[in-house]
């Protein structure tokens, strides 16, 4: 599979089993397992490098990119500098740019995700908890309809939620991206499994014969347990709600409630309509702008969500 | 964190009353989901299936047409082209991407990788990207005139062929998806494999399995189900197409249509159609063809081997 670096044979148990120097490979084996074990293989590492290097050089470009003004994106190599280093002057015009509405948009993305994500999360641990944790009636049609409803395109649903919240009145109002975001089946399903695994019923039982009650048996008992689910689910409902474009598009007309995503595409749309003017080094910058505090959070907080996914897939 | 054992009884109110009070707890604790999922998945659904069996006239209004509508949908050509179009990306596009990241996972937890934790993190990064930024990125990259592929041509004096011309642009799309979802792919592969049970591989080498082996018989089997869901999420995505076509289309008129995906049709029929009870009735029938195939997925992806 790979080309060994140093000179032990680099499947070391292809000889037959019982032969001679069968237990030191045996221990090789055992250490494969353990942090720094293993052989490392440099043709291994160049060829996932290639991978990286298809997953790093779009996000490479746009870095380079953002330090571009409008004509400098156009007339030079994409993938190095410009000679007129225009990047703080981008930022500047990006959150200016037409009185601003670029900080409109950061702040009604801040609105969309704290109250979307955070309600989505915290629909979802309170469920989670409830089907992981005590048997009641109607447990197994819940679970039911929540996986049915997983397999039910999203998308299929906008439209028919589109016209009921345009009855409602609810359209054209933060309340038409927001309602929509506070359910998540992938998050209720991780924190099913999650809860499961994490919460020891005699830790419960013994909350409860303290004479704790089933609220706080809950946040005393259960919530702290549950901590690295908890991240890993709000950090997931935080990128579908950040990175939420469809759902917005059909809600939202007024340019005032965007988020980025959908501020991004009226700048990049704007240079095709008569007259618009293109702005395409804003588009750029803007387009970094608002992938940073994601990045931010998936890079700081790497070791609880992937500790809460690792146990999400105990299970499977 | 002690724990006390609880006592055998003694103490404790009848089993019966204690198992409804609980019984009324954990509809305490589910109802909040409960209710929002029926305002924003339940509803909508029955709100769907009555509109499709509606259709509005100019003239004469809203009137009861049954099934007309869905017999509409089955001699629909600009569907079913859709439906092609998606059912072709599918057939390529997940295997690709699916296929890219299963390696990326089984090199990461072979542990012979260099800087292992910079490659899982760094490959995963492009998931934190909105599909929006990620299209109008791609977007410029494709670029024959002022984007990179028009640089590679000037510098190498090439011509390149041009991502956005009909026949390439659904590649290109793909390439975009691809791109998003790999890392989050691979992740979910690579939390399955971490749980495998090493006293697995252990009596593997004792039987003296190679690395090839031990990944058929033993990692492949061990995480069956994530390779099952993250299809099942893949096929719903491919089905559910619509913001990396409708992104591009301004650059590539010609090559996307407003009917290009069958999402991106229910969207122009409703938005610019308002053919609200047509736009419905195609949902409706997305949605009954997506279940079929998940379900199809998860039975025979559960069974194989099995």
């Amino acid at each position: 599979m790979a080309t060994p670096v140093t000179t032990v044979p680099d499947r070391p148990a292809t000889t037959a089993p019982g032969a001679p120097g069968a237990v030191p490979r045996l221990r090789a084996g055992r250490r494969r397992h353990t942090p720094g074990g293993p052989r490392r293989s440099v043709l291994l590492t160049l060829l996932t490098g290639l991978i990286l290097l298809y997953s790093l050089l779009p996000l490479v470009w746009l870095v380079i990119s953002a330090t571009k003004s409008q004509s400098g994106l156009a007339h030079s190599f994409g993938l190095w500098f410009d000679g007129h280093f225009a990047l703080w002057d981008n930022i500047g015009q990006t959150f200016t740019y037409h009185d601003g509405v670029f900080v409109r948009w950061l702040l009604n993305t801040l609105l969309y995700v704290v109250l979307g994500a955070g309600g989505a999360t915290l629909l979802a641990v309170l469920g989670g908890y409830a089907l992981a944790k005590f048997s009641f009636p109607g447990k197994r049609a819940v679970f039911a309809v929540v996986i049915g409803a997983v397999a039910v395109p999203g998308t299929a649903l906008a439209v028919p939620t589109f016209l009921m919240f345009s009855n409602m009145g609810l359209t054209n109002t933060p309340w038409a991206v927001i309602i929509p975001s506070l359910i998540s089946p992938f998050g209720l399903y991780l924190m099913w499994v999650f809860a499961s695994e994490a919460i020891p019923t005699e830790l419960m039982e013994a909350a409860r014969i303290d004479g704790a009650g089933e609220a706080r048996t809950f946040f005393t008992v259960a919530l702290p347990l549950l901590a690295p689910g908890i991240v890993t689910v709000l950090l997931f409902s935080m990128v579908a709600t950040w990175n939420n474009y469809f759902l917005p598009l059909i809600m939202i007309k007024d340019p005032d409630w965007y988020p980025l995503t959908l501020g991004l595409n009226s700048w990049n749309a704007q240079a095709e309509t008569a007259g618009g003017q293109p702005v395409f080094h804003l588009v750029v910058t803007g387009s970094l702008i608002t992938i940073l505090p994601l990045i931010a959070a998936f890079l700081l907080l790497q070791k609880y969500w992937q500790s809460g996914l690792a146990a999400g897939s105990v299970k499977e | 964190m002690t724990v006390i054992s609880p006592p055998a009884a003694g103490g404790r109110p009848p089993a019966a009353t204690r198992r409804d009070r609980r019984g009324l707890a954990g509809w305490g604790f589910i109802a909040p989901f409960m209710t929002v999922f029926a305002l924003v998945f339940l509803a909508p659904i029955a709100y769907s299936v009555w509109l499709s069996l509606y259709r509005t006239r100019l003239i004469g209004g809203t009137t009861f047409v049954g099934l007309d509508n869905y017999r509409q949908a089955l001699h629909d050509d600009q569907f079913w082209a859709a439906l092609g179009r998606v059912s072709l990306f599918l057939c390529v596009q997940v295997p690709v991407m699916l296929g890219i990241a299963l390696l990326v996972a089984l090199a990461l937890d072979s542990g012979r990788l260099y800087g292992k934790d910079f490659f899982r993190i760094a490959i995963f990064l492009p998931y934190a990207v909105p599909a929006v930024v990620a299209t109008l990125m791609w977007g410029f990259l494709y670029g024959t005139r002022f984007g990179l592929v028009g640089d590679i041509d000037d510098a190498l004096g090439v011509t390149l062929p041009d991502p956005l011309s009909p026949h390439l642009v659904l590649a290109s799309i793909g390439n975009i998806v691809t791109w998003e979802f790999v890392g989050y792919n691979m992740l979910i592969f690579y939390s399955a494999l971490r749980v495998v049970p090493h006293s697995l591989y252990e009596a593997a080498e004792i039987d003296g399995a190679g690395q090839l082996r031990v990944i058929t018989a033993i990692k492949l089997p061990a995480i069956r189900g994530a390779l099952v869901i993250a299809t099942i999420f893949s096929v719903i995505g491919s089905f559910q197409l619509f913001n990396e076509p409708s992104i591009l289309q301004p650059l590539a008129r010609n090559a996307i249509t407003t009917d290009y995906t069958p999402n991106y049709y229910t969207y122009s029929l409703s938005f610019s159609g308002q053919q609200h009870n047509y736009s419905a009735t195609v949902a409706i029938v997305m949605g009954l063809i997506t279940m079929v195939i998940a379900y199809v997925v998860q039975t025979r992806g559960m069974r194989k081997g099995a």
